[in-house]
């Protein structure tokens, strides 16, 4: 059996969650076993992981479950995981995803495999997944030699596909142990999609001056769709928030489109952004190393040619759909 | 405060990442090893901090063959009291894990950081791993850590935004970006490292549950193509017609 923990925000399912669910259902077949779902927290429309592949749809619904302890998830999830015969377990390379990870591979003694990208092979009754190493400069095949295989899907490794109806939610009772710690706070930034979710970046670096100049960077991001991110000196200096920024020592993103605006394209950038399907760059400078990891690239000054491509998406905006 | 800081070694940022033996092994020669920089930059400088606020000791402890040295010695000279080896050739996370926790287990540390990751394999499991055997709470991707009397406040990195958490008693961290500022080791701290306590320990036997068995570069970008900066409508056409993102 193939157990894929779901996320919820705000009691309802995240949309990576459904991803999760269908790459755990495609993992149980190359098993010839099935998939189940579970959701830990109150959630109210849980049934709909069942068009993605989830023969069922468990649920604890304990309001301590509500905010997220690494400790206690984890207890929970092994119980049930050992009580339903978990051969796999597979949870999103999200923040409390990656909290987990280390923790279930110790209390299942399952092989831990962070951040899988692709579908699993079975050779000799061993999975072998793929997981990007070195920031993305290279790419591992990591063997599970244990009875039991713990996941991290990273995001945008598989397009999720809707193939059967919705399912009941079963309700689960497990014993909740006490938390050792408490949220007191919780702050996201509402309305925009998360950098590691996003399908569009764009992010702009050193080469954009001063950060009043951003406003043309977010108009693009606005018109596409797009989540913004940004070089490490441009975080560094606080022009920008910490958050946004991306590479090796930053978050590292695999978006369908990146857009480059100002950025040099050092090593520890690259590695960071490199398995971006599709990279623009616009740097003035036509000996920036970025354009030898970009597959169309714009030369000349960002200031003239940001707001021309914002109007040029605009336009075709307004005659496409 | 009893601190206890795990510090890795990793290939330098820049270094050329090939393979040998037909992609099975990672390709050291020419190589130059670093601490890894979410071990040394944030959560060791955060360890001493709260050392100097606080009063008590910073151990590190490190997993790998004595060539490592120079990276524990680069810890002492920025400020750890002492320093422990575990004499192995490290072969997973998990090979790492067990032999930290085993170390821990009867030292009673308040708090016991490790980096969010690795640069190299990037796997952000140690810490995890260590708390899970020695049953303690674990936070991971720490940005901030501060103290109000007995109680930790610790903020890590959610998904665009950050969650602020109160913790009591003995607990693990990992460390991201924001938990402190680098420091570079001065003259006197490079000395003073030379004679402090460095304990070099067998490790415990430990059975890995996964390995790496193939390594490949992926492979480069063919040619960029070059839009004309006047021509804005014709990049919006390669990105819908050609790359079909938009
Ligand atoms: C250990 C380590 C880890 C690091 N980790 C990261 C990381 O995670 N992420 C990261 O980003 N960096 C990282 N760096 C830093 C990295 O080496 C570079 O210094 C950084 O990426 C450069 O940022 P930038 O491209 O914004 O700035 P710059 O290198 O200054 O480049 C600015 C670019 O803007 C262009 N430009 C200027 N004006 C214009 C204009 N008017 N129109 C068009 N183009 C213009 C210039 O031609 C130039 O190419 C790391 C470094 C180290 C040593």
């Amino acid at each position: 059996m193939v157990l894929v923990v779901a996320e919820t925000l705000e009691g309802k399912i995240k949309n990576s969650s459904f991803e999760t669910v269908y790459y755990g259902s495609k993992v149980a077949e190359i098993l010839g076993t099935s998939c189940h779902a579970l959701i830990l927290g109150p959630c109210s429309d849980g049934g709909r992981l069942g068009s993605f592949g989830a023969k069922e749809v468990w649920q604890v619904e304990d309001q301590a479950l509500s905010s997220f302890d690494s400790q206690v998830y984890t207890k929970v999830i092994t119980q049930i995981a050992k009580e339903q015969g978990a051969k796999v377990v597979i949870v999103a390379d999200s923040s409390n995803g990656k909290s987990i990870l280390g923790r279930l591979s110790i209390a299942l003694n399952a092989g831990p495999v962070r951040g899988a990208n692709k579908l699993p092979e079975l050779k000799d009754g061993k999975l072998n997944f793929q997981r990007p190493v070195f920031s993305g400069k290279a790419i591992a095949t990591c063997r599970v030699n244990s009875e039991i295989a713990v996941i991290s899907l990273m995001g945008n490794s598989l397009k999720p596909q809707s193939t059967g109806a919705e399912v009941a939610v079963k309700a689960i009772n497990v014993e909740i142990p006490a938390s050792k710690t408490k949220v007191i706070k919780v702050e996201r930034s509402v309305g925009i999609v998360p950098l590691p979710e996003a399908q569009i970046v764009v992010s702009a670096g050193r080469g954009m001056k001063d950060p009043s100049n951003w406003g043309i960077v977010e108009d693009l991001a606005a018109v596409l769709g797009a989540t913004t991110a940004c070089s490490r000196p441009v975080a560094d200096s606080g022009w920008r928030p910490h958050h946004e920024h991306v590479g090796q020592t930053g978050i590292a993103i695999r978006p369908n489109l990146y857009i480059a605006i100002g950025i040099s394209g050092a090593i520890q950038h690259l590695a960071g952004v490199n398995s971006s399907k599709v990279i623009v760059v616009i740097n003035k400078d036509p000996e920036a190393p970025f354009f030898k990891a970009a597959d169309y690239g714009v030369c000349g000054d960002l200031f003239e040619i940001v707001p021309k491509f914002t109007e040029a998406v605009k336009k075709f905006k307004s005659t496409h759909h | 405060m009893k601190i206890l800081v795990a510090i890795s070694q990793t290939p330098e940022t820049t270094a050329r990442i090939a393979f040998k033996n037909e992609g099975t092994i990672f390709d050291t020669n020419g190589v130059n090893f670093i601490m890894n920089p979410y071990d040394e930059w944030y959560a060791l400088v955060r360890a001493l901090e709260l050392k100097e606020q606080k009063g008590g000791s910073v151990t590190v402890i490190h997993c790998g063959p004595p060539a490592n040295e120079v990276i524990i010695r680069k810890a002492l000279a920025i400020g750890a009291d002492d320093a422990v080896r575990i004499n192995m050739e490290p072969l997973s996370a998990h090979s790492i894990a067990i032999q930290i926790a085993a170390y821990a287990k009867d030292q009673s540390f308040d708090v016991i950081f490790a980096g969010k990751e690795t640069i190299d394999y990037n796997e952000s499991l140690v810490g995890g791993m260590v708390a899970e055997l020695l049953d303690l709470p674990f936070i991971s991707h720490v940005s901030k850590l501060v103290y109000n009397d007995a109680v930790a406040s610790v903020t890590r990195d959610i998904e665009g935004g950050e969650e602020e958490i109160e913790v009591t008693g003995p607990y693990v961290v990992s460390a991201a970006k924001g938990l402190a500022e680098q420091r570079i080791p001065n003259m006197r701290g490079i000395m003073s490292a030379k004679t402090k306590p460095l304990q070099v320990i067998t490790p415990v036997p430990e059975e890995s549950t996964a390995d790496y068995i193939h390594f490949q570069v992926p492979a480069a970008k063919t040619s960029v193509k070059m839009v004309d900066p006047n021509n804005m409508d014709e990049l919006v056409r390669l990105l819908h017609e050609e790359a079909k993102v938009i």
